[in-house]
């Protein structure tokens, strides 16, 4: 698909020991991103989905044990020396998180993370840093960014604080930014307004992204790939456009159908995915989703499907009995 | 006056909200939380309240329970002002409605068994015999997807959040309440989750004959429940209608532009570039006219100099809009 892979991530396995016994998080993760590439990582709690993205940016609690492989920009991340990775991260891989409250220092002002991160990676003296901090802030959209240099994050609103988290992971160029549900705590018009900007930024910039998400429609119409978690497991992963058309893995469908839609009729009832996720620490045999699926045989009991493409090369799923036509997804 | 314009329901109402005001003190500045909220709910109906956070919803369903008292403005339930009531009369009238919140494991006692959690409306409300409780209990739980045996002796936190959801439902329908508030009772959960509790409180509103006012931020959860649904913004209702109708063609442009905002799940939908309209404004000095207007495309010199009172524009459907998109 593409001609310049960026990154790849190759049999990623995350374990987290815990008092009831070891947690498998991450489960053999296949993936890679081309440059100036958008892939959607989609799942519900505990799919492993942030898990993943901490293992890409070695930000992993200290406890947990990672194998795998993870290339990015012709790196071995997992060899690198921790000096090597911190200069790495910030500068060409770049992260926004859920919270800007947690991620922002809240006892410094905007214009010293801002400055503090510039000077960090490049060579800049004050004014210049200052410069560019101002800059940065008027590219993601804050009025009068001179002032806010001087500002704490606690007088910022949830939307701002968003938006200088964004400055501060875009200043350095990086060429892959992972924004893990960057905008879960933010309300739905201003969720709009920063996916778009992360979207316009994306492309000016070349950049790569991976937007992590447990929203099927933030993904729909803004990643060129999307790739489907169910406990611990990509079990799905198609080019979007693919995968909304033809969604092959019973999972993916039931979690779309199962999402309120505006265009169906009030009192319409639901098509519920019966049941809940498995426990992570006792892991199932057979497929993770087989208990709850409603195509589910006997050898989806016994037997783990292997992530593997059909007619296409490009769509993978992980099912014995793919959903041959569409059916029941809505439109 | 309003009280009439949006009394367009059919059949007799059940709760009747008359220009509700509330309002509290931060420090030395007053927070306009509900500035003249004025609604009805029939006997059987789902009204959905949508908003933004700090739009005032939340407030709006507490003042309705008294459980913020309303600065100004009458509750009237099945034709009793709960404003004016206190003590004993207002305790036996809380029987008759019951509130859900966001955080269903936040909002049990974690100390305390399932089966004791649950008994304990009745327990308040004077029911003495504990055979009865139990067999009330197990009735209760099992409606709402429960096995009594297996839960109640257990406690919260060995549920998940769609489970401690289901317990929360059966505690509030346990005292067979006629009306409840619903406020955000799926956005902590999990999408496939999510359904399960959609159709729960579906099913349960059949079963029991309830009247919800149901509260969510979520347009596409709420049109999926309600019969109408009604649109705060920054402490006044901007647009009430029935639910299709108003999905289908919003009269305010705030309305407008809370359904473009909505990520659509299907990739031929591409997200239009939204338009730059900044965020909403402090409930301490909210705007002057229409509250709406420092982010509205539509706004001119009378939206600022005067407030707009809900009108009707077609139907059943009114909005508080001077320029309305229909």
């Amino acid at each position: 698909m593409t001609d310049n892979v960026l990154l790849s991530v190759e049999d990623v396995v995350v374990d987290l020991p815990t008092p009831r016994g070891n947690l498998r998080a991450v489960d053999r993760v296949n993936l890679t991103l081309g440059a100036g590439q958008t892939l959607g990582v989609v799942g519900e709690s505990g799919c492993g989905k942030t898990m993943l993205s901490r293992a890409i940016l070695q930000l992993l609690p200290k406890k947990a044990k990672l194998s795998g492989r993870v290339r990015f920009d012709g790196e071995d991340l997992l060899r690198l020396p921790a000096e090597k990775l911190r200069q790495l991260r910030g500068r060409s891989l770049a992260v926004v998180f859920q919270d800007p409250m947690t991620s922002l220092n809240p006892v410094l002002t905007i214009g010293t993370q801002l400055i503090e991160t510039l000077q960090e990676h490049l060579e800049l003296d004050d004014a210049a840093a200052t410069r560019r901090s101002v800059e940065l802030l008027a590219a993601v959209g804050i009025p009068a960014p001179e002032q806010r240099l001087a500002q704490y994050p606690h007088q910022l609103s949830g939307g701002m604080r968003q938006r200088v988290a964004i400055a501060i992971a875009l200043s350095c160029e990086p060429k892959l930014l992972i924004a893990d549900e960057p905008t879960t705590a933010l309300d739905v018009t201003i969720q709009a307004q920063i996916l778009d900007l992360l979207a316009r930024e994306q492309r000016r910039r070349h950049m790569a992204m991976i937007i992590i998400t447990h929203d099927l429609g933030v993904v729909a119409g803004r990643t060129d790939e999307v790739a489907v978690m169910y406990a611990g497991r990509v079990v799905e992963r198609a080019p979007t456009a693919a995968l909304f058309k033809k969604m092959r893995m019973p999972y993916t469908e039931a979690l779309l159908a199962a999402l309120p839609r505006l265009d169906a009729a009030p009192h319409t009832p639901l098509p519920a995915i019966s049941g809940r996720p498995p426990d992570p620490t006792r892991p199932l045999q057979g497929c993770s989703f087989a208990p709850r699926c409603r195509y589910a045989v006997a050898r989806c009991r016994t037997e783990k499907p292997a992530l593997e493409a059909a007619e296409t090369s490009a769509h993978q799923f992980a099912c014995f009995h793919p959903i041959e036509i569409r059916e029941g997804a809505g439109a | 006056m309003m009280q009439q314009a949006v009394s367009a329901v059919s059949g007799e109402p059940l709760l009747t909200v008359d220009d509700l005001v509330v309002e509290y003190p931060v420090g030395q500045k007053i927070v306009h939380a509900v500035s003249g909220v004025s609604l009805q709910i029939a006997r059987g109906e789902t009204l959905g309240l949508v908003g933004e956070s700090g739009c005032g919803k939340s407030t709006l369903g507490r003042a309705v329970l008294q459980l913020r008292r309303p600065t100004a403005g009458r509750v009237l339930f099945d034709g009793h002002d709960l404003t004016t009531m206190h003590g004993d009369a207002l305790r036996k009238m809380r029987r008759r409605v019951q509130l859900i919140f966001q955080d269903p494991i936040a909002s049990l006692n974690p100390r305390r068994k399932i089966g004791d959690i649950v008994a304990e409306p009745l327990v308040i409300a004077g029911v003495k015999d504990p055979e009865k409780r139990k067999q009330l209990v197990e009735e209760v739980l099992s409606a709402v997807g429960l096995d009594p045996a297996i839960v109640v002796g257990r406690l919260p936190h060995e549920f998940s959040g769609g489970q401690c959801q289901r317990i929360c439902i059966a505690r509030a329908l346990i005292l067979n309440p006629e009306f409840i508030v619903c406020d955000e009772p799926v956005s902590a959960l999990d999408v496939s989750i999510r359904a399960q509790i959609l159709n729960l409180l579906e099913e349960m509103k059949g079963r029991f004959g309830l009247t919800l006012l149901f509260i969510a931020h979520d347009l596409a959860v709420v049109k999926a429940v309600s019969d109408r649904v009604a649109v705060m913004y920054l402490g006044r209702l901007c647009e009430v209608g029935p639910s299709e109708q108003l999905f289908a063609r919003p009269a305010h442009p705030y309305t407008a532009l809370l359904i473009e905002a909505i990520p659509v799940p299907d990739p031929d939908i591409r997200p239009t570039e939204s338009v730059p309209v900044g965020e909403p404004p402090s409930p301490i000095a909210p705007p002057s006219g229409c509250r709406f207007r420092t982010r509205c495309p539509r706004a001119d010199a009378r939206c600022s100099a005067e407030v707009p009172e809900l009108r009707a524009v077609a139907p059943g459907q009114f909005a508080a809009c001077h320029h309305p998109l229909i």
